[in-house]
Formats: C-alpha cells, sequence, structure tokens
C-alpha cells in the first residue's frame, strides 16, 4: 500500500516534480554505499529512457460501486514498450495507495528519481520492456492528473472535494477495462500489481476473467485486517481533524491541512516499514543535540528527522482527499463479498494463472494473508505459484531491489512471454 | 530424469490431481502434465528450485513440510507424492499420515539405509555413511530421519496402512542384479504406492 517512498508529484499541476524515491531509503539503510551504487548504475544501464504520460478523457458515463455516476473522467496513464500486432503482449500495472502513472523511466533528464517501479519495468529487468507493453495509469479518484477530488466538478464548477464519489477497487477495474478499450487490449497478458493494486489484479480476474492470462499479486490480502483498517482510520482522523481541512473543502478556503496529511503519511511509512528495518537503518542515531547531563539540550533522533521529512514531502505533493478515498477503497475491499464470503467460491469465476509473492518482514500484509490467497486458488483449482522472499524491509520491500524476487518474478515473467510467442494464448 | 522420478509414472493416473512434496525443481509435475495430462502443485522450500519451477511453468507453493498441510483439504488430491525428502522431515509419520488424508493415495521414495554399503561403511570404519547419494556429513545433513525398507514396512503395518505397490531401484550393476533377491541388502532407493 506504500510507494511511499516511491515518488510524488506536485499534486495537479502540469509541472510534475519527482521529489522522493525508493533510493533514498536505499542509500540510507545500506552499509555498503558502493553496493547500491552498483545497483543504481545498472538500473539506468536498462531504464526505458524518457517517458511522457498521455491522457484520455472518457464521456461514457461510469456507473460506480456507490449507486452514483461519473459523466466524464479523465485517466492520465504512460506506456512503455511496443504493442505487438496482435495486440497480446500488454501488462497492466495496478498502483497501491499513493502511486500513480509513472512507474518507469524519466519525464526528463534532469529528474533526479525514476518512476516508483523502475527497479522492475524496463529492458531486461522482470517486466522486460523489450518484450512487453506495459500500461500504468494513475486510477480514478487520484491527484496526479486523472479525475479525483481536487479536480473541477462540472455541476458546480468548484472542485469536487468530499463530495467526489466514494470509489471501490471494482471501479478501478471498470475504469480500466474502459482504457483497455481505447488501447485496443482486448486481453492483457499480465495485470501486475502491489498491496492496494494486487487487490485491483485480483478483482480484474473474477471481473473480467477472459481479459488477463496472468495475474500477478504481490503483498497483498484478500481483505484488510482489524489491525490494518485501524492504521488506516488513524491516518484519516489526522487529516481529518486537521483544523484546515474545512470539511474537505480546504481548496475552496485556499487552505491545506498539510500537517494532517504529513502525520498521516508519518502512520502509514512507520507500518511499511519493519522493526529490524527502522532499527538496521536509523537505532537510535542522534541527529542533533546530545543527552550530556547538564545542558538540557533538546535532542533529534535520526528517525525523527527522517519520518518528519517524509510526512513533509507527501503533504506538499498530495491531495489530502485522495488519501482518504484511497484508504477507504483498501478498508472496503474484500474479494469475496459477493460470493458468500467464500474466496474459494470467488476464485472458481477466474480463468488466468496466478503468482503470488509475499515478504517476510511485511506485517502490514503479513505473508499469512498472501498464503490465504494461495490456499483460496489451491481449493478452487486454480494455477497458482507461491514465493515468500526473505527481506528485512518490510511491505516497502515490493519496491525495492532483491535478488530473489527479482528472480522468480523474471522467470514467471519469462514463461508469460514463452507462451506468447508459442501462440499458446490464442 | 531420476530413476526414481521414472518408476513412480507408472502407477499415476492419467489426469490425474497430483501434490508433489518436496518437488525440487518440477522435473516431475512437468513430465506427468506432458505425458499423461496431470494437474497440480509442487510444495517447496527452497528458493533456487522454486525458480527453476517458475520457469518451467510448474505450480509451486513456497511451504516448508514440518509446518503440515493443514492448508489442504481431506481427499482433495488423487495422489500425494513425495520423492527423496522423508528422511529430511521432522516428523515422517505424521507427514505420511497428513499425505493420505489429502491423497487417495500416495508415492513416497526414499534412500534405504540398510543398503549394504551404508552397513559396509558403518560397520568397518565406524563412521557415518557419506556417499553421492547422501553426500553430507551427519553434522551439516539435512537428513536426520534414515530408515531401511524394513523400517518403513514396520510403520505401514503399525499405522494400517496399505502397500498397493513396493518398488526397489538401484543404479549400480550389482544392485541392479541383486535388488529383487535381497531389496533391504541391494536397493538404493525405495519406491512405496500406499492407501489408507
Amino acid at each position: 500500500m506504500s510507494e511511499v517512498t516511491a515518488l510524488s508529484y506536485t499534486c495537479c499541476s502540469g509541472n510534475r516534480q519527482p521529489l522522493n524515491n525508493p533510493t533514498d531509503i536505499i542509500t540510507l539503510s545500506t552499509e555498503n554505499p558502493s553496493a547500491s551504487h552498483e545497483a543504481t548504475s545498472s538500473a539506468e544501464a536498462s531504464s526505458v529512457g524518457l517517458v511522457a504520460a498521455k491522457s484520455h478523457k472518457f464521456c461514457e458515463a461510469l456507473p460506480l460501486a456507490c449507486g452514483r455516476v461519473l459523466q466524464d473522467y479523465t485517466l492520465v496513464y504512460e506506456t512503455y514498450g511496443e504493442l505487438n500486432a496482435d495486440k497480446s503482449n500488454a501488462v497492466l500495472i495496478c498502483h497501491a495507495l499513493s502511486g500513480h502513472h509513472h512507474a518507469a523511466g524519466r519525464h526528463s533528464p534532469e529528474d533526479k528519481h525514476p518512476g516508483w517501479w523502475d527497479h522492475y519495468i524496463g529492458p531486461g529487468k522482470p517486466i522486460d520492456t523489450n518484450t512487453f507493453f506495459v500500461v500504468a495509469l494513475n486510477n480514478l479518484g487520484g491527484c496526479h492528473g486523472s479525475t479525483g477530488p481536487a479536480a473541477i466538478n462540472p455541476a458546480t464548477d468548484k472542485p469536487w472535494g468530499p463530495d467526489f464519489p466514494a470509489l471501490r477497487v471494482r471501479d478501478w477495474v471498470h475504469s480500466q477495462a474502459r482504457l483497455a478499450d481505447v488501447l485496443g487490449i482486448e486481453q492483457w497478458a499480465a495485470v501486475i500489481g502491489g498491496s492496494l493494486g494486487g487487490m485491483q489484479a485480483m478483482r480484474w480476474s473474477l471481473e473480467y476473467p477472459e481479459r488477463l492470462r496472468h495475474c500477478v499479486v504481490i503483498a497483498s490480502a484478500l481483505k484488510l485486517s482489524a489491525q490494518n483498517i485501524a492504521f488506516n482510520e488513524t491516518a484519516r482522523q489526522a487529516i481529518i481533524s486537521d483544523p484546515d481541512f474545512c470539511g474537505g473543502r480546504y481548496l475552496e478556503e485556499g487552505k491545506l491541512p498539510r500537517g494532517g496529511l504529513a502525520v498521516a503519511r508519518m502512520i502509514g511509512h512507520i507500518t511499511y516499514l519493519s522493526d529490524d528495518g527502522l532499527a538496521h537503518k536509523f537505532g537510535r542515531e542522534l541527529r542533533s543535540g546530545s543527552f550530556q547531563q547538564g545542558t538540557g539540550e533538546e535532542v533529534e533522533f535520526q528517525i525523527q528527522s527522517y519520518l518528519r521529512y517524509q510526512g513533509d514531502r507527501f503533504s506538499s505533493s498530495f491531495d489530502p482527499n485522495t488519501y482518504i478515498l484511497m484508504t477507504r477503497a483498501l478498508d472496503y475491499f474484500d474479494l469475496a463479498r459477493e460470493y458468500e464470503d467464500d474466496p474459494v467460491a470467488a476464485f472458481t469465476h477466474a480463468r488466468c494463472r496466478f503468482l503470488l509473492i509475499s515478504f517476510t518482514s511485511d506485517w502490514r500484509f503479513a505473508p499469512g494473508r498472501s498464503r490465504e490467497i494461495a490456499d483460496a486458488l489451491i481449493h478452487a483449482n486454480q494455477s497458482v505459484s507461491y514465493a515468500e522472499i526473505e527481506s528485512a524491509m518490510g511491505h516497502d520491500a515490493f519496491l525495492l531491489p532483491n535478488r530473489r524476487y527479482e528472480g522468480v518474478f523474471r522467470a514467471y515473467m519469462q514463461r508469460v512471454a514463452a507462451e506468447q510467442a508459442a501462440g499458446l494464448h490464442r | 530424469m531420476r530413476i526414481d522420478l521414472n518408476a513412480i509414472q507408472a502407477w499415476i493416473a492419467p489426469g490425474s490431481r497430483v501434490l508433489d512434496l518436496g518437488c525440487g525443481d518440477g522435473e516431475l509435475l512437468e513430465q506427468l502434465g506432458k505425458k499423461k495430462g496431470v494437474t497440480g502443485y509442487g510444495l517447496e522450500i527452497d528458493p533456487e528450485q522454486i525458480t527453476r519451477c517458475v520457469q518451467r511453468g510448474v505450480n509451486v507453493v513456497e511451504q516448508n513440510l514440518d509446518t503440515g498441510l493443514t492448508n489442504f483439504a481431506d481427499a482433495s488430491f488423487d495422489t500425494v507424492v513425495m520423492t527423496q525428502a522423508l528422511q529430511t522431515l521432522r516428523h515422517p509419520h505424521l507427514v505420511v499420515r497428513e499425505m493420505l488424508r489429502v491423497g487417495r493415495d500416495c508415492i513416497i521414495t526414499f534412500p534405504n539405509f540398510g543398503q549394504w554399503k551404508a552397513r559396509w561403511h558403518l560397520t568397518f570404519s565406524g563412521q557415518m555413511p557419506v556417499s553421492d547419494l547422501l553426500p553430507f556429513e551427519w553434522y551439516d545433513t539435512p537428513n536426520i530421519h534414515f530408515c531401511t525398507f524394513r523400517d518403513f514396512e514396520v510403520l505401514c503395518r503399525q499405522n494400517d496402512w496399505t502397500i498397493l505397490h513396493r518398488e526397489v531401484v538401484s543404479e549400480s550393476k550389482l544392485g541392479v542384479t541383486l535388488k529383487d533377491f535381497l531389496p533391504n541388502l541391494f536397493g538404493e532407493t525405495a519406491i512405496y504406492h500406499l492407501t489408507r
């Protein structure tokens, strides 16, 4: 659900400035700076290079799960690689809580950081753009160019704010299917997502079983636990209780509940990392001050400074209403709700093959949650492979370099490509 | 293909649903899929092997057999296979019991610790046997529960497991000649086909 640390852009402005990136974490955490440097330079060599966002305005009304209808909306997306002649090599990337369409490459040579999943998308990378045509979009309700709460409501000529319809994961999936129609993609070679993105990928397998051949679900869950919802609610309350929130109409009032959003992000951020990861990265190191007796000096731990930095960056680049909307969609998701709460019954509708991946130190979307998905798929007699990757990076591991994760992901995608080359998809 | 994998294939019905415990690189499931239209899953804990399975397009699930098979329903598979993993388990007898709960029948292969070479080694050198098939020292071996053919059959009797088929394989010339005559002395690998 993080992406966190993955980038953030200036909200809804044409001038997108990448602010932060997973490599920050690596640089901070690694004991061996040269190793991280090597990883970075090899990533450069296999980058998709310069990319530009595209957008499409949809004028056909979209009925939503909440009962309301969105008359028209825009989706912003990027594509990497070439769509082949029979349009069989397309891969959809579904983003997590704070993600967006800029998944790989750079918008300009001056960009300090590439897209949020650049480690995994590019020539020769697990999602190999020499083979696949990759589509990454900013979901509806987002704040990076797709229609969301910060956009203008045509009925009032004011920002939608809190009046923007509540969205569910299925609404994103339906809007993504329309984007596929626009791009002429009848069937995805694979729909791939981590965290909240994995929930979208699973929903795809049930809503449009004929429209994907493979479903890759990374660090995700069939539904959130009470503890997980609790974290999201605390984050939302931090935003809502900021006096500048103005009942969600802060844009009309010319305000921004930055403090609240920063705290929300800090809470989220802690949960995306592991205890060991934080201890390794920061320990009890001080950024300033000392415990010298008799000095009364103010002390700041490195972790305090780091969290505040993350919170500040995020709060200047993300729309608070979008954060509320996205966390609610995450809370409400329950794959099997309409299948009498039986995930096995749900998955009997799927027609694709599945790859599931989890990370040992991820406590927000723990390996046990992925095993529940695997068990349900096995009971439903579906094709599934599951790998539990050793990592100390917590939930964020799905965004970060990891040799084993890359290896198994690559092997799976090569298989997808080989099937396609053999014409097995027809 | 490993000799025991070859022999197993004859006992697996075409089109059946198979669970392969400790599936290694997925070779058996791949062959069964190609030759007999078998579907199923392998369970494995070795990261490299899991990646190889994925490369082959074999369904593989990362799961430690020592934690049991409680996530699998009763009789949800036709056959549960376990090749050369029995001796690595913390509780071999409990896993076999689980195999027979999850599958209608099960096939188990394991190295025979009663084979003459092992006996010879232990008798004359006074040390634990180290061989091509079992190349580990006693302190770092993953093989923690060795048994002989006879030991295994005693376990089957005690648990009322029915032995449907039994085969003994050997790759050495001497073993091939003598294994039918004195299996517990000359057989290298045992293959048992059990049912409840």
